[in-house]
């Protein structure tokens, strides 16, 4: 299983620990540039752009631009990208990233067609390589490394791992966890996409031998079953940090798509009922407001620890 | 978008798959020239984006003029789960003897097209026995594969070969058309030995639509829909009186969610997307004014960045354009929310600062 936290942070022994050199695809256009700004200001170690036909150029006075991954990576050794492409050009620059050695791509860009997702994805697999999203706003470690376009105020660092489909419920649930005193080891998007490059089991997957991990909160929404198969490999792996869950969608209607590709129940199948019921089984408490999530968070380890 | 059996229809004949003769039509004038045409026994199916219309009593069978002239205004005057008829099809009445299940699907969670295949099709997937799975990457389906499924329905020689040659065609037309689903159900041994599609259900990836043109006729839109898909809006009209809008498809569901929790019911779901601007909340607030029967507006806007003055100033703009002349319950999450509140000081926007009080009084604030 990928470690994430080497790829994010590193090992202490590593000269470049916490500040792992990140590659910005499509860093000279309007969003991909405000992004590699806020990124650069959170502390995030921006070593290069990419953007063809733009090779040679600097962002910002002072990180290179490179014509395409290949170069960008033989420079700067980097192993992690994140994408800003517009979406029909997202399988071209995931390609590019992964045949240069990329072992993790953050694909920022909403409405790319699953095919090309799939199409991605094989060549990840192939590669090694993990792809985060599409359509996700992206995965950080709070006050180490931010690799995405979250806003950096509902963040602190701590010891609760947080997944999400959705973008503004993770700042949200985020912003609510950190009021109440619980900060963050890792928060990951997954993406409202129907096929993500790592769904929720992945990111448990990920995230659940984390020694300092105190307890896990998923942000779920209609659509899918991904909740559902978390729930499942919950209950078999025997994990027993407290988790509680929340999940978007109830009162949405059946057939239609709710803003996301992915947020869409047909007949019984992504329904909220029945992610609701696996986490039940699972012995998760699922919030029925994104404000209750740290109240039932906090019950789950009051009992723990008494 | 999904497509309504006829036009699924017209796909799957373009691909040569086996169909009855079939016409639709939009009035009973023109269903009466087709009805000649086809000759009797005929069936009367209405045509709707959502299952269960059999059940809805949407599918007549017609054994003659007279039948029809009672029957086709009935299917025609249908609503099916909320869903008018967007047309009627006509098919000839044919003979089946069996009826079996076959669909192409994308797994979401397998992350791989997957056909599903049964030798006890005609009712809902969800009960159908014996499904027979496979899973076929990107959706291929080679000529083993496909006589591997016939095989296993216990199917035999013609039958066995024309399944497996329906089954290709349907992949084939999944891969060029990038469908999420492909189904036939059912799909019918017929009693003069062919096997035919009665059925068509096809849903296809809207975030392809670029690279399919020849698809866009089926584009089913509202002028409202279409503006909102122009300002990179995403709406769902729904029938209650409070419209809903916030930042993001998870938090305006959330938000959705809260506000039928306590009794209130949403007329509308539309997520503005990221960031909110004087401009994109302004422009929100036109689409809402568009929409019928809405008596409140509940903003939910989460930001860390978003400067909440900006978001109130497209609020006073929009009542003295004279937009907007409804109350507006906003909880805003941003900075400068003091300053918001100040500026929105007598007008029919209040601020909140928790999600859960906006809520409330929408709900309290349009009962009067």
């Amino acid at each position: 299983m990928t470690d994430i936290f080497s790829i994010l942070k590193g090992r202490p022994e590593d000269s470049d620990y916490g500040k792992k050199g990140v590659i910005v695809q499509g860093i000279t256009g309007s969003y991909g540039s405000l992004h590699a700004r806020n990124m650069i200001a959170y502390g995030t170690n921006v070593v290069a752009g990419v953007t063809p036909g733009k090779g040679g150029q600097k962002f910002e006075g002072s990180v290179p631009i490179y014509d395409s991954m290949q170069e960008a990576v033989d420079a700067t050794g980097a192993k992690i990208s994140i994408v800003f492409v517009p979406a029909k050009f997202f399988l071209t620059a995931a390609k590019d990233a992964l045949n240069a050695g990329i072992k993790l791509l953050v694909a920022i860009p909403e409405h790319v067609p699953i095919r090309d997702t799939m199409k991605a994805l094989a060549l990840a697999d192939e590669k090694g390589a993990v792809i985060i999203g599409p359509n996700t706003p992206g995965i950080m470690i709070p006050e180490v490394i931010k690799i995405g376009i979250m806003p950096a105020m509902p963040f602190k660092a701590g010891r609760i791992a947080v997944l999400s489909k959705s973008g503004t419920l993770l700042y949200e649930i985020s912003d609510a966890l950190t009021n109440a005193g619980f900060g963050q080891s890792i928060t990951v998007g997954i993406g409202g996409d129907p096929v993500n490059g790592t769904r929720l089991i992945d990111v448990f997957e990920m995230v659940k031998y984390i020694p300092d991990l105190d307890g896990m909160v998923v942000v779920g929404e209609i659509g899918g079953d991904s909740e559902e198969m978390l729930a499942q490999r919950i209950i078999d792996s025997g994990f027993n940090k407290p988790t509680v869950a929340y999940i978007a969608g109830r009162a949405a209607p059946k057939e239609k798509r709710m803003g996301h590709a992915g947020a869409i129940v047909m007949g019984t199948y992504g329904s909220a009922e029945s992610k609701v019921s696996m986490f039940n089984k699972a012995n998760i408490p699922v919030a029925k407001r994104p404000a209750e999530v740290p109240v039932l968070l906090a019950g789950k380890m009051g009992r723990r620890s008494g | 978008m999904q497509l309504l059996e006829f036009q699924a229809k017209e796909l799957f004949r373009e691909y040569g798959i086996r169909l009855l003769d079939s016409m639709s039509s939009a009035s009973i004038e023109e269903g009466r020239r087709h009805a000649k045409e086809l000759g009797f026994p005929l069936v009367i199916k209405i045509q709707v984006p959502v299952g269960g219309r059999g059940k809805a009593g949407g599918i007549q069978k017609c054994q003659n003029e007279d039948e029809f002239e009672i029957k086709y205004p009935q299917v025609m005057d249908l609503t099916v789960k909320g869903e008018k008829a967007r047309a009627i099809l006509l098919e000839k009445m044919a003979d089946v003897k069996k009826e079996l299940y076959l669909s192409i699907f994308l797994n979401r969670s397998k992350r791989c097209y997957t056909v599903i295949a049964s030798n006890e099709g005609g009712v809902e997937i969800e009960s159908v026995k014996n499904q027979i799975i496979k899973e076929v990457g990107l959706g291929d389906v080679s000529d083993d594969i496909a006589m591997e499924v016939a095989r296993e329905m216990d199917l035999e020689g013609g039958i066995a070969d024309q399944f497996a040659d329906t089954l290709k065609r349907l992949s084939k037309l999944t891969i060029e058309k990038e469908a999420e689903l492909a189904e036939i159900n059912p799909l019918a041994i017929m009693q003069d030995g062919t096997v035919t599609a009665l059925d068509g259900k096809f849903v296809t990836d809207d975030n392809s639509n670029f690279r399919h043109d020849e698809l866009q006729k089926y584009q089913e839109k509202t002028a409202i829909e279409e503006q909102a898909e122009k300002s990179g809006f995403s709406l769902v009209e729904l029938d209650g009186d409070i419209a809903v809008v916030g930042n993001g498809a998870g938090l305006v569901m959330s938000t959705l969610d809260m506000l039928s929790d306590n009794g209130g019911k949403p007329a509308c779901f539309l997520d503005v997307g990221g960031g909110a601007t004087t401009e994109s909340v302004y422009e929100a607030l036109t689409l809402i004014s568009k929409l019928g029967g809405v008596k409140g507006i509940l903003v939910n806007l989460y930001g860390g960045i978003v400067k909440t003055t900006v978001v109130a100033e497209a609020f006073l703009k929009a009542y003295k354009d004279n937009i907007i002349d409804m109350p507006v319950f906003s909880r805003l999450r941003g900075t400068e929310s003091e300053k918001a509140k100040e500026m929105l000081e007598g007008s029919r926007t209040q601020i909140f600062d928790s999600v859960e009080e906006a809520i409330n009084a929408a709900v309290m604030g349009i009962k009067d």
